[in-house]
Parts: C-alpha cells; sequence; structure tokens
C-alpha cells in the first residue's frame, strides 16, 4: 500500500486547515498594526516553468499568484473554477503529476517543473475524454460550475481506487480494492455540486469505472 | 399571442421531440470547461482591471471615515472607490438594502470600497490597507426576542397577510382531536458554486455588463436606475449561470462595484464576490418561527386548520411566505393563516429556491405526521382523506389538475410504504435504527409573459433569441426542443442564444416559472415564423403542417429552406396571458418518500433511499426535470440534517460565512434518487401544457426526511436542522 501518497483531503480537514489559515490571517493583522511597514505590499515576481495539458509553459508570476490563477488569468485555461477561493468546495480541481488537488491551495510557483492536467487537457467538445461523455449522458451536472473539477476529481478518483489507495470507507485495507458506490461518493465529497446532481454523477462515473 | 382559453390540440401535442428525454445541448461545453460564466468573458475591449470589494465590518451605524491613501497608493492600484466618490446612487427596485453602504450601514458586509488594481493580488492586497472608522448603532439580531413586535407586512406579490374562512377558533376549541406545535427554520444561503460575478466595460456612456444574473430584464432595469443612468444605455449579458436559486434574481455589489470602478479607473474592471462575503453581503432565506395549529374529528377530517408565521427583515424588506402551501393543500371548513414581519438588522431576507412553500411544508408536514399519529392513522391516508379539489379558501375556484392523491398512493406502492412500522424505533438494521417518512408537496405553477424571436437561417436552421437565464434548470434545451417540434426540424438544425439583453424581453428564471414561460414565448415566435413561411411559399397558414423539414398541406410539400433562397427570414412575438391562473388553482404535486438510517449508538443520521412522485403537467424534458427534482431533494436534505447560518447575536451577522462552516450536502451525503413522473398535461397552463419542476423537488422533502427519522427513534424534533446534537439524548438506549 501506498500510504506516502495518500493526500485525499476529508472534509474535515479542510475544514481544520481554514481554521488554521484564519488564525494565521489574525496573527498577520495583528504584526501589521504593531510594525505597519509596506513592504509586504510590494509586487514580487518569480518564473516558473511547467508542463499544462502536455503544453510546456514558462511564467513571470507575482509570488502570491495561486496555481488557480495562474490557470484562469494567466493561460487563459478558465476550464478551471474558482467557486471559494480557500479549498472548501473543490471547483478548482486539477490533477498534478497524477495525484488530484484543489489548485486554490497552493501558489503557482510551487509547482516549477509539474505536469498539470485540466478539464482542457481531458477532452474538447468535439473530442470528449469518457468521463465527460458519461456526464453528459447521465445529467451529471446542472449549472455546469462545479462540473470541470467534479471531473477531474472522478477521474482521479478512479486511478486511486486502482492504485490501492484506501478511503475512509474502505472495509479491508489489504484486499483488492473495489469501485463501489460508498467508495465513489465518499472519495468525491471533496467536491460540492449545489445543484444537487450526485445521484447522477455516481451513476456516470460508476459507468466509466465498468461498474 | 395571448393565452386566455385552455389549450387545444396543437403542434407541441405530436412530442416527436418535446417529452423526449434529451441530453442537454450545452452538456458538451459545461463538462468541457469551455462554457464562459461570467468572470471568463475574453474579447473584452480593453485591458481588464481587478476589482476586490470590502464588506462592512460592522451590521449597523456609520461609517466615520475612510483612510484611502495607502490603497491607493499601493502597486498596481487603479482606484478606490466608497460612498464619498462614487456619485449619488439609488437604491435598485429589487434591492431592500443599497449595494454601496455610506455614510449609513445597513448590515454586516454591505459594500463599503472597491479597490481596483491590476492584478487580483494587487487588489485583494491594497484591500487590507483601507481603513474604515465605523460607528456602531444597536440593532436587533434575534428573531425570537422581536416576534412579539411584529406586524402585518400587508400584501407580498399580491397575497393577503391574513386568510380565514368559516370560525377557526371556534371549530379548533370544539374539535376531539388537536395538535398545536411551533416549528422554527434557520436562516439558509443559496451557496450557488459561482460566486456572484461581473465584468463591466464602459464605452461612453454605455455600460456593457457581463454578469450572472437569473432576471436579464430586472438586472438591466436596476443597473440602469442604482447608477441613474438610461435603462438603453445598459446591455447585460447572462449567458451561463453556475447556480442561483433565488440568489441572482437581483443585481449585486459585483455589478455595481464593478462598473463604479471601471468609471473610476477608465478601464474594464472585473470583480467576483470572494466567497466569505457572499453570505452576509447578499440575501439568504430569512429563519421562521411557525405555529400550526390542527382540529380533526375522529374519522381523521380536518375541520380546523390555522397556520401563523414569523419572519425578519430589515426596513422595507418582506416576509418569508411560510403559509403560502396551508392556503391549499387540505380540506377544512374552518380556516386561517397569518403572517407577520418583524424588523431585524441582519443582511436582507429574499426568495430561496421555493420561498413560502419550502421553509412552510418543513413545518406543516412535520404536524400532518403528528396529527396522523394522534388519529392513530396512516400518514398517507390522512393526507388522502384530507385532500381537495377545490381552493379551499375559494370554493367556487378548482385546482387545473390535481393528482396529490395519486402521486401519494403511487409512491407508497413503489417506496414499499407497507414494510413500515407505524410505532417509531421499531426497526433495526445492525447499528442502525431505520425509518420511512413520508410528505405531500405543493408549489404553485406561475406564469409571466415571455418573449422570443426565432429565424430561419439560409442553410435552413433556425436560431432562437431571448433574453431567458439558463441556471442549471436546461434552458437551452427544452428551448431547442420547442423549436424543433414547431419547425418540424431535427434537434440539431436549432440554436440557441439566450441571456443577453438585446434579444426579446422573457421571464426569466424563477419561481419555477421559466420552463413553461419561455417555451411559450418560443412557441409564439414559432407560429409567427410558420406563418410567415407558409405566406412566402403560398401554402394556408391555418392548414399548413410542419415535419421533416417541410412545409406540407393537402398533397404538396415543399422544404422549408425554399423560403428562405434569398434571405432569411425572422419572426418575433410574446406570449402573454389573461386570468386562467385567477380562475384555476395552477399548481404542481408531489409525493415524498424518505427511508433514514439513525445510529443507534451516536445518532448519526443517514439517508438511505428517496423517491419523488411527482405531478406538475407535461414534462418537456425528462432527463433534466429529473435533474431538477433530484436537485430540489438534495438541498431539502441540506435543509434538514445541516443547513444553518448561525446568527452572532451581540455582533450581527452570520457567523458561518463561508462553504466549510455552512454546510450543505455532498456526494457521501445523498443516495441514489428515484425520480417518477406522473403523465400530465395541463391545457390551462400555456400551449406547452407543462407547469415547473424546479421548486417542487425542495418541497416536502425536509419534512419527510424529518417524520422517518421521528419513525426511526421516535424522537421528535421541531427546530431545524435535524443534527445528532438535538437527537441523541432522548433516544432509546442502545444495546
Amino acid at each position: 500500500m501506498k500510504l506516502s501518497n495518500f493526500l485525499m483531503m476529508s472534509r474535515r480537514n479542510f475544514l481544520f486547515a481554514t481554521a488554521a489559515s484564519s488564525a494565521f490571517i489574525a496573527i498577520s493583522k495583528f504584526a501589521k498594526a504593531t510594525t505597519s511597514t509596506p513592504d509586504t505590499h510590494k509586487t514580487n515576481t518569480n518564473t516558473v516553468k511547467m508542463t499544462v495539458n502536455g503544453k510546456p509553459q514558462e511564467l513571470t508570476l507575482d509570488t502570491r499568484t495561486t496555481l488557480l490563477d495562474a490557470l484562469r488569468e494567466h493561460m487563459d485555461l478558465t476550464g478551471t473554477k474558482k467557486g471559494c477561493d480557500h479549498g472548501q468546495c473543490g471547483a478548482c480541481t486539477v490533477i498534478v503529476n497524477g495525484r488530484r488537488i484543489n489548485s486554490c491551495l497552493s501558489l503557482a510557483l510551487q509547482h516549477d517543473g509539474d505536469e498539470v492536467t485540466t478539464i482542457e487537457g481531458l477532452g474538447n467538445p468535439d473530442n470528449m475524454h469518457p468521463m465527460q461523455a458519461a456526464f453528459v449522458k447521465h445529467d451529471g451536472y446542472q449549472c455546469g460550475y462545479c462540473t470541470p473539477g467534479q471531473i477531474c476529481s472522478a477521474v482521479a478518483t478512479l486511478d486511486e481506487i486502482k492504485q490501492g489507495i484506501p478511503s475512509h470507507v474502505t472495509e479491508d485495507l489489504t484486499a483488492e480494492q473495489k469501485v463501489t458506490n460508498m467508495e465513489i461518493r465518499e472519495r468525491m465529497s471533496g467536491n460540492i455540486c449545489r445543484c444537487g446532481a450526485y445521484s447522477n454523477m455516481a451513476e456516470a462515473i460508476s459507468e466509466v469505472a465498468g461498474g | 399571442m395571448k393565452f386566455d382559453t385552455p389549450a387545444t390540440e396543437n403542434p407541441i401535442d405530436q412530442q416527436k421531440v418535446i417529452g423526449k428525454s434529451t441530453d442537454r445541448i450545452d452538456g458538451p461545453l459545461k463538462t468541457t470547461g469551455t462554457a464562459p460564466y461570467a468572470y471568463e468573458h475574453k474579447d473584452i475591449p480593453g485591458n481588464v482591471a481587478y476589482g476586490y470589494i470590502i464588506g462592512s465590518a460592522i451590521p449597523r451605524g456609520r461609517i466615520g471615515g475612510i483612510d484611502t491613501l495607502a490603497a491607493k497608493t499601493a502597486p498596481g492600484v487603479r482606484a478606490v472607490v466608497t460612498y464619498q466618490n462614487a456619485g449619488e446612487l439609488d437604491k435598485g427596485d429589487f434591492n431592500t438594502a443599497k449595494l454601496l453602504a455610506g455614510p449609513d450601514i445597513q448590515h454586516y458586509h454591505q459594500a463599503v470600497a472597491v479597490v481596483v488594481a491590476d492584478t487580483f493580488e494587487q487588489a485583494r492586497s491594497a484591500a487590507e490597507l483601507v481603513d474604515v472608522k465605523y460607528i456602531k448603532d444597536q440593532g436587533n439580531y434575534d428573531l425570537s426576542k422581536v416576534k412579539d413586535s411584529a406586524v402585518s407586512p400587508g400584501k407580498t406579490n399580491g397575497q393577503p397577510a391574513d386568510t380565514s374562512r368559516g370560525n377557526f377558533d371556534e371549530a379548533f376549541a370544539s374539535a376531539p382531536v388537536t395538535l398545536d406545535e411551533t416549528y422554527t427554520t434557520p436562516d439558509q444561503s443559496h451557496s450557488m458554486m459561482e460566486p456572484h460575478a461581473s465584468i463591466a466595460a464602459w464605452d461612453g456612456d454605455k455600460l456593457s455588463l457581463w454578469t450572472s444574473n437569473q432576471m436579464v430584464e430586472w438586472g438591466r432595469g436596476d443597473v440602469a436606475k442604482t447608477l441613474k443612468i438610461s435603462k438603453d444605455n445598459v446591455r447585460l449579458m447572462s449567458p451561463y449561470i453556475g447556480g442561483g436559486f433565488g440568489g441572482k434574481l437581483f443585481v449585486r455589489a459585483d455589478a455595481i462595484m464593478a462598473a463604479l470602478g471601471a468609471k473610476a479607473a477608465g478601464r474594464p474592471v472585473k470583480i467576483a464576490l470572494q466567497r466569505p462575503l457572499i453570505m452576509n453581503n447578499t440575501t439568504h432565506r430569512p429563519a421562521t418561527i411557525q405555529r400550526i395549529r390542527i382540529g380533526a374529528d375522529e374519522s381523521g377530517k380536518i375541520t380546523a386548520i390555522g397556520h401563523e408565521s414569523w419572519s425578519g427583515d430589515l426596513e422595507g424588506g418582506g416576509p418569508e411566505t411560510a403559509v403560502n402551501q396551508t392556503r391549499l393543500l387540505y380540506a377544512g371548513e374552518n380556516r386561517m393563516t397569518s403572517m407577520r414581519l418583524a424588523e431585524l438588522h441582519l443582511p436582507e431576507g429574499n426568495a430561496m429556491r421555493a420561498p413560502g412553500e419550502a421553509p412552510g411544508l418543513m413545518a406543516l408536514e412535520i404536524a400532518i405526521d403528528e396529527m396522523a399519529e394522534k388519529l392513530n392513522m396512516d400518514p398517507v391516508e390522512f393526507r388522502v382523506v384530507n385532500d381537495t379539489q377545490v381552493d379551499p379558501e375559494n370554493p367556487e375556484r378548482p385546482f387545473s389538475q390535481r393528482q396529490l392523491v395519486k402521486c401519494l398512493r403511487d409512491g407508497a406502492e413503489k417506496f414499499g410504504w407497507n414494510k413500515r412500522n407505524a410505532e417509531p424505533a421499531q426497526m433495526r438494521d445492525g447499528d442502525w435504527l431505520v425509518g420511512m417518512g413520508v410528505a405531500a408537496a405543493i408549489r404553485g405553477a406561475p406564469v409571466q409573459k415571455s418573449a422570443a424571436r426565432v429565424r430561419l437561417e439560409t442553410d435552413g436552421s433556425v436560431t432562437v433569441e431571448t433574453d431567458m437565464t439558463d441556471i442549471g434548470t436546461g434552458s437551452y434545451t427544452i428551448i431547442a426542443q420547442t423549436a424543433a417540434e414547431m419547425m418540424g426540424l431535427p434537434l440539431n438544425m436549432i440554436k440557441v442564444k439566450l441571456g443577453d439583453s438585446s434579444f426579446p424581453v422573457s421571464s426569466g428564471s424563477g419561481g419555477q416559472w421559466g420552463a413553461n414561460s419561455s417555451t411559450a414565448g418560443v412557441y409564439a415566435a414559432c407560429v409567427k415564423l410558420r406563418e410567415k413561411i407558409a405566406d412566402k411559399l403560398g401554402y394556408d397558414k391555418g392548414t399548413a403542417e410542419f415535419s421533416g423539414g417541410q412545409i406540407k398541406a393537402d398533397d404538396k410539400s415543399a422544404p422549408l429552406i425554399q423560403a428562405v433562397s434569398d434571405k432569411p427570414l425572422e419572426a418575433e412575438d410574446a406570449m402573454e396571458y389573461g386570468d386562467l391562473d385567477k380562475k384555476y388553482a395552477l399548481q404542481t404535486f408531489g409525493g415524498h418518500f424518505v427511508e433514514v438510517g439513525v445510529n443507534a449508538y451516536s445518532g448519526e443520521i443517514r439517508i438511505r433511499r428517496m423517491l419523488a412522485m411527482c405531478a406538475a403537467g407535461r414534462i418537456l424534458n425528462p432527463k433534466s426535470a429529473r435533474s431538477q427534482v433530484i436537485g430540489g431533494m438534495t438541498m431539502a436534505a441540506g435543509a434538514a440534517l445541516m443547513e444553518h447560518l448561525a446568527v452572532d447575536k451581540k455582533r450581527g451577522f452570520f457567523v458561518n460565512h463561508d462553504l466549510a462552516g455552512y454546510e450543505v450536502p455532498v456526494h457521501a451525503d445523498i443516495p441514489h434518487q428515484d425520480v417518477i413522473f406522473l403523465d400530465e398535461a395541463d391545457d390551462k397552463s400555456s400551449p406547452m401544457k407543462a407547469k415547473g419542476v424546479g421548486e417542487l423537488g425542495i418541497c416536502g422533502v425536509s419534512a419527510a426526511i424529518a417524520n422517518a427519522i421521528y419513525n426511526a427513534t421516535g424522537v421528535r424534533i421541531r427546530d431545524y436542522p435535524i443534527t445528532l446534537d438535538k437527537l441523541i439524548q432522548d433516544m432509546p438506549v442502545a444495546i
């Protein structure tokens, strides 16, 4: 088992991370009040190289730029969505080096040398990825805003199960992992769909898994 | 075209395209990330700058001063707009509070400034340098405390605050079996996935606004009014909307501040409300306190039914109309309903998916379950016994179509209701106590005037243009289906363009009126186009039929393309309505069935099965209609089990104002959902004979969940959401 690869963030972990980051903001504000140095507001830039959807990219970015904003505002890849910018909703999910992450939670500069796959890298309207086609067939979306994140997450979810990475609902850690309805639902729970297309998504993902 | 007599047979009845389960035509764009949402439009004229909104840190009071100097001189900053330099602004007709505060503050996180900079990072950083001095006033933030000061709000959407028939007090006092209980529902947030977002660009006096708004024409009017400019100078575009649920019915601060920021910076500006601002800056569904009294005779006939509701809002706001459904759902000679509105200084309350019925049924349908138990009746049977085929407040007014009894009976059979044990806490599956619950659903099926333009292009395809919006509802697809059916063309020959104020004014998306109203408008325009084609090709327009890409009459036919050999043919019309909705009660109905498991040791609640049996007129696209219903059921699961904007009653704001604190259902919470539509066509609703389903799906479901939890545990919770901490103290001792 590759527990070291295990980066499935549960809802509880998200909450914990958020609480921690709020505390950090409060402290930094306090610090600002006592020192009042404007240095933190200077625009620093740096260069980063990454491969996005198979294409090499070299960008000079404000160091505060998240991977999400680098994709949306600097590479014109607006398929990846900003729903909360705080790692709470999953709309910004992309696949980095084969693993799904919330692109709003990491800075672009952390991804030097990384391979990034976004929704645009999976397929296009004339040549859809099987997961994209299954979402259309099962009506696994409504407003469409969480959809790119759901699809990236679903593709990575099936890969995680294939690799034998367990989840909270995995009953037998040593047995071969199965793509069950509960496994899909548990692993997809970092991606919120407020339109409530969950039941249809579970069927789309299950079909792609061959279930 | 005016619809003032019941529909007769028309081309829609062919149902070659309409009524067929159809993949959404916008599906390939949405699933590949290529559908452009408000913040993502390209080809904006000029170099777009970024705006970042600052929300008020107090709920009520005044701005004592704003120091913007440090922000203005921060790197990349192009403008800082506050009330001091924004120029004179008005308030939109649909807004209760102003969208830019100052000097008065009306609610927490009301916008006080926007910082415009070259990049998002610079704008966000500079926003921290704006120093606002506040002078705080006292306010009221606790509904239960101000309840007794509540007054009659007068009419809301044409409906009176109070209604009565017979003598409720007397009938209730003399009824052999009675119930008198109070229920509470909390403030809730729409929490659509796409934040409110806009790009504003000025060209002289003319404003182009790419935004995320359900009601394009309302929005255009309120943007113009707020900015004190002519409506003719505003173009509003909203082709894709990442969810609304009522939260995007109205213009919000992103649009106005983008317009003000763009004017100040001399550049187009884009703004998305940051997520932690949304819950307090925008609107929410207001909390309610509801008292329900029911009296019945021993046979289970309701003799008295009374429903009172209290809610709060800012001055000038309206009530949550939580007694709506009680005026229509059950028979009973003696009845009363009453709404009272208190002044609260929380953010603005307003419409959220099925305003009125959603929280109203959360209370009423628990009360009905409790009453059935008192009468020792099955809750399905109790509802059936008290069915009515006429408006019980105005018995001369029948329902246009009402198959609630069939929804309940068929649903019960399909769900296996007969396996339910009427005695609570008797069914066990391992560690889980299992229970089943039922609730009835009712939701109005209003219609609105809606216009469209249709054009037969020289390549034989048809383009439809209307300012209608698709908020995930499937408007693109049902509008294409309507045009295809009317023109006798396959679906792939129809192009649909939506959400642009340069197109004819539609019904927009709200109140579950959009599907029926907007397609009826397309129907009207298509009737006109058919007449033009018939005229051009020398056919009798009264008898010509359109099918297979041809116009046909008697023994002759011609391809439509022949009518456009030289230039396209265009027609525009609107569907308007007479008084059929006054003569008849136009409503949609449903029976909801839910099975839950409650962990016998921890009180954890899991939904195991859900079934909705719906009667909503003709279903235009069963695939997307089903999605609307499961979406409603999911949001209702949130309302039942987790959704709750927690009020800080001292500081006057919603504390859990992001998607980590405000919990909504996730994949793990929602099992497979079944939806069945009864085969209906309502000739009183429109030539489409359709109604709406977008809000029906959320109605009643929360109560069905609450009733299932009661059946599982024997613990009755009347205070939503039903969380394990409320349950566990009274749960049966687990062994």
